[in-house]
């Protein structure tokens, strides 16, 4: 990827991060945290990745994405958002009484949304699901879905992978978002699922680590995976909870709560700082 | 007389767990990364040896429980209602009922006064689900002071119990010094003869405002707190039908499976009146304010004022 593709990737990446605060902000409550990490992966999808189109975002031979971990809504409506699914003053909607925006993906309101998600663990097996109809039906299209470290500790994760390898669903590509952090404290303190690759690699899975915010690795741990033949992929990303909100980073506290009206200022500040500073490259 | 609490039932869940931790030693708590929102947190401050965190793992947390409770231990399994009663209904039916074991199951954040979450996180089934399970013992308080006693109630009560809790910060209503908490026994909060109120849970303290207006319109309403839905006090509702006719039931539930067919089902039986039910009528919810969310599905002291009247009509 050229700088000047690179530095339009994170131009991106920091209106996700901005439309997710705006919209955590204006609901007064949702997750902050986890739509941070994951908007530079989002970003990639959605702009770079995925055969998709937001006119027509019921197409058959699209490839489809699954949030399994269905919480951070606020970074994959920016994303659809700014992809041109729906107008991004949407998100100051959020979570309002007849809001088309959940607070958690609703499938049957939202377009660009396939499936809908909140309770942790089950997104995966959806994914399995799409992937499994696309190797029947002899369809070319992808399916991507991104987990949490945390959400990895629910059992059905692990049945789906199972279940992916076994079925061989080479076009399946699941994306661990490893910022280390759940609600109760780091993963590690509270759950233990590490070490993430070696257990997907004993499932039966392709596997890469990569660092999740630096967009030569995503781009290169994508390309591999669309060449790997026979069995699923995980693409373990390497995350900062909070990304790019100075306070939020790292913080288990900003899991799932909204900024006040003085924090909101600031998480703005601290995100238009870094998109002059790309804007000035 | 006690003071006068504003608090949400899982704070009083919290602070009853860490009160009594010294008198029942047995107690051991488990939570499924959501200790701060449960408030489990309060007793893993108190106790720490005893509190385990099983992790974003519900229905292995309930299978822990099981195995917790066969050695002795008095566990509470807590999650969210959609999870710890939805997601793991078959390890509670099968690891914690069949045994009949002596697990506490503990819902947090139950009905739609989650709110903003969505669909996805109200859960309006729980107590539905419970019910049908054989010997579950299932319990929704409706204030501080009821959830301080139903919590003690339960770790006194040898066997599966299934505990509702709500996030949304309620009135109390009870006193401290003078309730007395039955397992099993309805409450009568006010003795009316025109028609009988049932209520459960979080809808307690609105059907005692609809009551207030009813009487302020000549209407003398009963109005019951119906604090164990299982067993359910027969007994009680049974002589309202006899006494007042028509029944209202309350809950912040679906209609079908609750409250509401636990009533129909006891007077059907022993003497059928008309049952009228308030509840989420058969609808999946949607993200909102939780206090606007409860307006919006009727749950509040207009509607059951307005249904009340209604059924006196016919
Ligand atoms: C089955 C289930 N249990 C519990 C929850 C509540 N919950 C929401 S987010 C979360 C923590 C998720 O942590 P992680 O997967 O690491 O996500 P991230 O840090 O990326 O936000 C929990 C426990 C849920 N939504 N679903």
């Amino acid at each position: 990827m050229n700088k000047t593709e690179k530095n339009q990737l994170q131009k991106l990446a920091c209106k996700v991060r901005m439309g997710a605060i705006e919209g955590v902000y204006n609901a007064k409550s949702g997750h902050p945290g986890g739509s941070l990490s994951a908007a530079d992966l989002f970003t990639y999808l959605y702009f770079r990745e995925m055969k998709i189109d937001p006119k027509n975002p019921k197409e058959e031979n699209r490839d489809r994405f699954v949030l399994s971990k269905g919480h951070c809504a606020p970074g994959l409506y920016a994303t659809l958002a700014l992809k041109g699914y729906f107008p991004m003053e949407e998100m100051k909607k959020l979570r309002h009484i007849g809001a088309m925006l959940q607070g958690h993906p609703d499938m049957k309101g939202t377009p660009g949304v396939d499936m809908s998600t909140g309770s942790l663990g089950q997104g995966v097996s959806a994914a399995c699901g799409m992937a499994a109809a696309g190797k029947m039906d002899h369809k070319d299209y992808r399916v991507y879905s991104i987990l949490g470290d945390g959400e990895i500790e629910e059992g059905q994760v692990w049945e789906a992978a199972m279940f992916a390898a076994h079925h061989k669903l080479d076009n399946l590509c699941l994306i661990v978002d490893n910022n280390g952090l759940q609600i109760d404290g780091s993963v590690a303190e509270v759950g233990g699922p590490e070490p993430i690759d070696e257990k997907f690699r004993s499932f039966g899975f392709d596997v890469q680590v990569i660092n999740g915010h630096d967009f030569d690795e995503i781009e290169a741990a994508f390309h591999h995976a669309r060449t790997v033949k026979g069995r699923p992929s995980a693409i373990i990303a390497k995350t900062v909870k909070g990304k790019d909100v100075s306070f939020m980073e790292n913080q288990v506290g900003w899991h799932g709560t909204a900024p006040n009206a003085e924090q909101y200022e600031t998480a703005m500040q601290d995100l238009n700082r870094v998109l002059s500073g790309l804007e000035a490259e | 007389m006690a003071e006068m609490v504003k608090k949400a039932t899982r704070e009083s869940y919290g602070e009853a767990l860490a009160e009594l931790s010294e008198k029942y030693p047995q107690v051991v708590v488990l939570d499924a990364d959501l200790a701060a929102a449960t408030k489990t947190g309060v007793f893993k401050k108190a106790c720490p040896d005893r509190f385990i965190d099983c992790g974003i793992s519900e229905c292995n947390m309930v299978g822990v429980a099981a195995g917790l409770a066969t050695c002795g231990k008095i566990p509470f399994a807590t999650s969210f209602a959609m999870f710890s009663a939805g997601r793991a209904f078959e390890q509670v039916r099968n690891s914690v009922g069949y045994p009949k074991l002596n697990v506490k199951i503990v819902g947090s954040h139950a009905g739609i006064s989650v709110g903003e979450d969505g669909a996805t996180h109200q859960c309006n089934e729980d107590i539905a689900l419970m019910r049908t399970i054989p010997g579950m013992v299932v319990l929704n308080p409706a204030d501080h002071y009821e959830m301080k006693a139903a919590v003690k109630a339960a770790i006194e009560h040898h066997g599966p119990v299934y505990l509702r809790l709500g996030r949304l910060a309620v009135e109390s209503f009870n006193n401290a010094d003078d309730y007395r908490f039955e397992l099993g026994k309805g409450v009568t909060l006010r003795d009316g003869r025109n028609i009988t109120i049932v209520a459960t849970g979080l809808m307690v303290s609105r059907a005692l405002k609809a009551v207030k207006t009813l009487e302020e319109q000549g209407i003398d309403a009963r109005l019951i707190n119906i604090h164990t839905i299982k067993p359910l006090d027969r007994e009680l509702i049974i002589k309202a039908a006899k006494e007042t006719g028509k029944i209202i039931t309350v809950e912040e539930h679906n209609v079908i499976g609750g409250l509401g067919d636990a009533v129909c089902g006891a007077v059907c039986e022993a003497f059928p009146v008309p049952v009228i039910k308030v509840g989420v009528n058969d609808v999946y919810g949607h993200s909102g304010p939780a206090v606007d969310l409860l307006d919006e599905f009727g749950l509040n002291a207009g509607h059951i004022v307005e249904v009340t009247k209604k059924a006196l009509q016919k």
